[in-house]
């Protein structure tokens, strides 16, 4: 069933792909509330012993696991058991899902209505979803999206009803549940709500995993999370959280289910719902409360055009296969399987590299349309200050061959071959319309049309020139959430073409060495598999190499002749965040003892400063993503020391700078 | 040649006498069919005579069990059982035919015969010591260097070791065989062997599972198998102690019978009694289906003597228990003949039950079956023999049910399937069924009897009858003599067990079948595999699984090598969910790459250092265990 490689990088080019269908189509041509009441009769887990949700919520608390717990938990509080067991029990209530069909066919009748406004097509691709169908008879299945937007849940659950596939339960954030209907309309449709931090709460932690296990190893229904953890806002995938997929991988680890599907999926939106809430937030706007008002005023929204999503179910991939000469699952034979124990260092390994792996697989399908490589030319003019834009057919001719090359680099892009470049720029162009500005054939961003992003009941007058700096840097972060799409393509050749750049010689080793350097670097921002330093150096030195960019011999790395404009445009690529990267190193060392809840604020100020003064070219350093990627790096490589304050959670950052500097910032 | 000694007259007249007394008390059983019996309920009626010199004259030299019984389909196409030696014989099985093909695929036209013959010339030559052959001559103890006798005790019952007869394949064989008649004549045979450097490998039965009697190809000396079949005498019994004094030679099935005429028995009745010896026993840590009465070989034996190339080890007294360090019967059980032959044995007796009754329970599903018997061990209430059956084996068992005589049997059958499945609501598809056995004073039975069925009923247990737990330890043993039929039609197949804390005992189950299906699937096996297991025997702390394992090799090109594979996979699958190497079948060649993980470096190391003690020139060469 599942194929042993997550994702092979030998050749991206030979990478197949299946076909998508517009499943919009027939809701647009038969009635949506028959729809809605159809019969639904979904494929079951073979294994399956039907049960209620009450009966789930027993098998919790009656479970060998949480009643060691809890045992443990009343021997060192002083409480009964009873009360502990209590307490596990509103736990639960606060936590379990109520997934009922009727609820799921109401979301069925106004999603439709909603997405048949929003969108033009939701495309997926069908023999996915037979594979899945048929990973769920086969074994407990575990469905991994990528997070884009909040849209995302209930879009799948929406897809699965209308394939006539088991319905998942779904883990979500308690932010959730502030919204009161809303939160409860979630959990009818499958939702279970985990709070977003338990640290040692032991009691919350086995409630929680056993609640997971005890769904999936039952195979009562596909169960459903976000490895990313969060919505990522800035459209690159986010390095995996591993806490759920522990969870769900320790009943295949204890020999409690035979195998496990894990299945990617990626959904990709041609345009986000939420583009400049994600932008405003990065740059300091705080993320507004979930509300259930706030998502009414949302309805503006409903009047414009989203373009398309792509929803692509990626092969499922059988965590046996995974752990197979991986893990010495027999570690687990001396201990009973019901006590609680901490993962090996084995185990954690193990859980990591597979995580990267699923998140690279979300990576690789993730389709991407023409506006993605116009935001790569446009943000690169930007930088290079061509205030009068560019021209038209220059941004076609542009677009044509970053679509060459992405597409040897094994990009999934939606290019309509079949229409001329320059109307498919076009359409692009006037899709993203809130983005750019085109006149007299000439196009750039919309930075200037700052009136249009203001909030009203503000004075126009009154702009400050940070005000304006930020207002720019919405529709900068905006259109590199878009770019960013396509960033896991370019990754590797960039960080060659960067290596390159920096080596002191064309030498191979020199050049690894750069490479090796910056990759490490850069492991918090991009989805880089900890450990496979080598293989993603050969996987850039095949793409450019294959690409007739460079010639790579037994010690040297020579750059052809066409390679440059190639290599010119990858070095590009990486520069933003290098010089993100330099200017915290640069905050950094002019502080001496910060707290983390400093940081942010007083980071962007220093930035801002810069920006202002003309000292710094890129705007998307703004971005307190890419300040958190860099502090996190500098912390992992040792530079900057996290040291726990007076009061806790309050910590403290010592730089050292030498070491900054030795280590080449 | 045969070089027969001056006793061999003396041999045979005593094989005719036990002819003749064993014939009469077999006639005997058949008539008193509600009493006690013993041999009947085994589903053997007949006696055996495998201390012939020549056993391939009455037993099958590339197959199991005896010549005359075997399973076929007949001209009219069913199956049937040959022969006059068990309960089934002579009988027609309607439903087997249709089982083997739809569960294999497997078709009558499509038959994969075995060669008939053995053909002497394939064998090589035998590599003799000249000196040791010489003064073996002296001694007067039998031997031969008859291509038959040294290809029959080449071998045990592997799959690739039968494959590779039925192809008339023969690889390194024995290159003398030698008969010693008492512990005196081993001590001179092991002398000897040290004297001129000669590899001794032990035989008692050759019914061994792990591939303990091939001989190692890489061994250069001359090797002589030990054959012990002449040794086969009950030597003393103490009815005062309850103890018995028996060469180890003898066979499991003769042990009982002799035993059985004093009004004694030992209760070892592992599946393989009927050619089993004792000191293969010993030698493997062997496990009786009536452990739960009569204890395993560990704990049946009181005193063991074996010859070393270092000499004679035994203890000095018979104390039922010791503490005089480490117990050295535990480096003898278990040491699969590499430390030396064990020669006499004293073992526990027990006057012979007064009442028998078998008894069967279904169970709405393999869970609930294994939470029965795990509440049964839990209350300690186990009967003599407890095994429950997936529902494949259900199945499999169903399909050996022999043609009913009456409209009665099949309507009262039918009856049955329709109160379980209908009334009662059991899935056929995930039903399984329980066997049992009682044993002992009659009261103590019937109340025994109903607290197993209590505890069955809390678990959803539905009695289901004497005749199908009967039937069931039927086939125990001829289920042996059908993995040779399924051989004549392109189906392979074997059994391997091992054991398990209670807590894993369904997860193992689960992981082992599933996994041998999927690595069938893999290896590109055509047809969907038979992959089915039970568990047989219960403990304090755990239980004991068996496997069975069978596909249809049409369109495979190397199908032992594939049946290999996937018998690795799954006890790979079987290590990493908990289970250990072997419950008893030992571990020989076959499991020998498991064992360092198994016991540690340091257990090895133990293991090795005792070896190098006791054998420095490895002649006892048959390189099993470590």
């Amino acid at each position: 069933m599942a194929s042993k490689a997550v994702y092979s990088h030998r050749d991206p080019m030979l990478k197949k792909r299946d076909d998508f269908e517009d499943m919009l189509e027939e809701r647009r041509n038969s009635s949506d509330l028959r729809y809605a009441l159809k019969c639904y009769t979904p494929v079951l887990y073979k294994g399956l012993t039907p049960c209620k949700v009450s009966e789930l919520k027993q098998m919790v608390l009656q479970s060998d696991q949480l009643g060691y717990v809890i045992t443990q938990v009343s021997k060192e509080k002083g409480m009964t058991s009873d009360e502990v067991t209590g307490e596990a029990a509103a736990i639960l209530e606060e936590m379990a899902q109520r997934l009922q069909l009727s609820t799921v066919r109401f979301f069925a009748f106004t999603l439709s209505k909603v997405f048949k406004t929003l969108f033009r097509s939701i495309c997926i691709n069908e023999e996915g979803l037979q594979r899945l169908q048929q990973a769920i008879h086969n074994h407990p299945v575990v469905l991994l999206p990528s997070h884009r937007s909040y849209m995302d849940f209930l879009l799948m659950s929406y897809i699965l009803y209308t394939y006539d596939l088991a319905l998942p339960v779904i883990a979500a954030g308690m932010d959730f549940m502030g919204m009161k209907v809303v939160g409860e309309m979630l959990r009818m449709s499958g939702a279970f709500f985990i709070r977003r931090s338990f640290g040692g709460d032991k009691l919350y932690w086995a409630v929680f995993s056993e609640y997971v296990k005890i769904m999936l190893k039952n195979g009562y229904a596909p169960v459903e999370f976000f490895l990313e953890g969060t919505r990522s806002r800035t459209a690159k995938s986010l390095t995996p959280k591993l806490g759920l997929l522990n969870i769900v991988m320790d009943p295949f680890l204890k020999g409690e289910v035979f195998d496990i599907s894990l299945v990617p999926v990626s959904i990709s939106y041609e345009r986000t719902l939420e583009e400049a809430l994600y932008a405003r937030e990065l740059l300091g706007v705080p993320k507004p409360k979930e509300s259930t008002s706030g998502l009414f005023k949302a309805r503006k929204i409903l009047s414009e055009d989203y373009g398309s999503i792509h929803v692509y179910f990626g092969q499922p991939v059988s965590v046996r296969s995974l752990a197979e000469s991986r893990v010495n699952r027999s570690q687990f034979n001396l201990i009973p399987r019901h006590i609680p124990t901490r993962p090996s260092e084995e185990i954690l390994s193990f859980v990591n590299d597979s995580a990267y792996r699923l998140v690279r697989a979300q990576e690789e399908n993730m389709v991407l349309k023409p506006w993605v490589l116009l935001a790569f030319v446009l943000l690169q003019k930007q930088a290079a200050e061509e205030k009068q834009g560019t021209a038209l057919d220059e941004l076609t001719e542009q677009a044509v061959w970053l679509r060459d090359l992405s597409r040897q680099y094994g990009a999934f892009l939606h290019w309509p071959d079949h229409i001329p470049p320059s109307e498919v720029v076009s359409s692009s162009l006037s899709l993203h319309r809130g983005l750019v500005r085109i006149s007299e054939g000439r196009v750039q961003l919309a930075l200037e049309q700052v009136g249009g992003q203001q909030v009203p009941g503000e004075t126009r007058g009154a702009i400050t020139p940070e005000e304006e700096l930020l207002n720019k840097a919405v529709v900068i972060l905006s259109c590199a959430s878009y770019r960013n799409q396509a960033l896991n393509v370019f990754i590797r050749p960039a960080l060659l073409a960067s290596a390159i750049h920096t080596a002191a010689s064309n030498r191979k080793q020199e050049i690894y060495n750069s490479f090796s350097f910056l990759r490490n670097m850069f492991s918090n921002e991009f989805i880089l598999c900890p450990g496979a330093t080598v293989q993603d150096f050969e996987e850039a030195c095949y793409l450019l190499v294959k690409t007739g960019t460079l010639q790579i011999n037994q010690q040297e790395v020579l750059i052809t002749e066409r390679g440059h404009r190639t290599l010119a445009f990858l070095t590009s690529v990486l520069d933003p965040f290098l010089q993100g990267y330099q200017v915290v190193c640069r905050f950094l060392c002019e502080q001496d003892g910060l707290t983390e809840k400093q940081f942010i604020p007083a980071v962007r100020k220093f930035i801002i400063k810069h920006l202002l003064t003309g000292r710094l070219g890129y705007i998307e350093v703004l971005s307190s993503d890419l300040q958190k990627n860099a502090l996190a790096a500098l912390i992992r490589l040792g530079t900057v020391q996290k040291i726990k304050g007076p009061e806790s959670n309050n910590y403290c950052f010592n730089v050292f700078p030498s070491e900054a500097r030795n280590r080449g910032l | 040649g045969f070089y027969a000694n001056s006793s061999m007259p003396s041999q045979v007249t005593h094989e005719l006498l036990l002819i003749c007394t064993c014939l009469c008390s077999c006639l005997s059983l058949r008539s008193t069919a509600h009493q006690l019996c013993r041999v009947q309920s085994q589903g053997f009626l007949t006696c055996t005579y495998i201390h012939f010199f020549h056993r391939q004259e009455i037993m099958k030299w590339n197959g199991w069990g005896y010549s005359d019984s075997k399973f076929l389909y007949n001209k009219k196409g069913q199956a049937e059982f040959t022969g006059k030696r068990y309960r089934l014989s002579g009988m027609i099985i309607p439903g087997l035919r249709e089982w083997m093909e739809s569960t294999f695929g497997a078709n009558l036209q499509h038959k994969t015969p075995a060669a008939p013959i053995l053909n002497s010339s394939v064998v090589q030559p035998p590599t003799l010591n000249e000196a040791f052959l010489k003064e073996l001559k002296s001694t007067g103890i039998p031997f031969s260097h008859d291509a038959e006798d040294r290809v029959f005790r080449s071998h045990g019952h592997c799959l690739h070791e039968i494959f590779a007869l039925r192809e008339g394949k023969i690889g390194r064989v024995p290159d003398l065989v030698v008969w010693p008649n008492c512990h005196n004549d081993v001590v001179k045979i092991v002398e000897l062997a040290c004297k001129h450097n000669v590899c001794l490998i032990p035989y008692g039965g050759g019914t061994s599972v792990s591939s303990a009697l091939e001989c190692p190809p890489e061994e250069t000396r001359s090797i002589v198998s030990l054959d012990t079949s002449q040794m086969n005498r009950i030597l003393w019994i103490d009815e005062k102690n309850l103890t018995a004094h028996v060469e180890a030679g003898i066979v499991g099935q003769d042990l009982e019978r002799l035993l059985n005429e004093s009004g004694y028995c030992t209760g070892h009745e592992p599946d393989s009694m009927e050619f089993s010896s004792l000191g293969g026993w010993v030698a493997t840590r062997a496990s009786g289906m009536k452990k739960n009465i009569y204890g395993n070989i560990e704990d049946l034996v009181v005193h063991i003597k074996m010859v070393t190339p270092r000499g004679v080890i035994e203890k000095s007294c018979q104390g039922p228990r010791m503490s005089t360090g480490p117990d050295v019967h535990h480096f003898i059980m278990g040491s699969e003949g590499t430390l030396g032959v064990v020669t006499e044995v004293t073992m526990k007796i027990r006057p012979m039950p007064e009442y028998q009754k078998y008894g069967s329970v279904v169970f709405p599903n393999f869970e609930m079956g294994v939470a029965c018997l795990r509440e049964v061990a839990r209350q300690r209430c186990a009967p003599a023999s407890i095994r429950l059956m997936d529902n494949e084996q259900f199945k499999f068992g169903h399909a050996l049910k022999p043609q009913v005589s009456s409209i009665f049997t099949s309507f009262l059958d039918g009856l049955k399937k329709f109160y379980i499945t209908k009334f009662k609501g059991f899935d056929p598809n995930r039903l399984c069924v329980a066997t049992l056995l009682f044993e002992g004073d009659r009261e103590k039975v019937l109340q025994h009897e109903k607290q197993v069925y209590d505890i069955a009923a809390k678990f959803g247990g539905l009695a289901a009858g004497e005749d199908n737990g009967q039937r069931g330890y039927m086939l125990t043993f001829v289920i042996a003599y059908l993995r040779d039929l399924g051989m004549d039609y392109y189906v392979i197949g074997e059994s391997f067990e091992t054991s398990m804390p209670w807590d894993r005992v369904l997860d193992i189950c689960r992981n082992v079948k599933a996994r041998i299906v999927r690595e069938c699937k893999d290896k590109g096996v055509q047809f969907p595999p038979l992959s089915t297991c039970r568990v047989t025997q219960t403990y304090d702390a755990g239980a004991c699984v068996y496997f069975y394992f069978a596909f249809n090799y049409r369109g495979l090109s190397d199908p032992v090598h594939v049946y290999e594979q996937v018998e690795h996979a799954a006890r790979e699958e079987i290590l990493a969910n908990g289970g250990s190497l072997s419950h008893h079948h030992g571990v020989g060649k076959l499991r020998k790459e498991w064992m360092r993980e198994t016991i540690s470096s340091v257990g090895m190391g133990m293991l090795k250092s005792v070896k190098d003690y006791v054998d420095p020139n490895n002649i006892f060469g048959n390189r099993n265990l470590l």
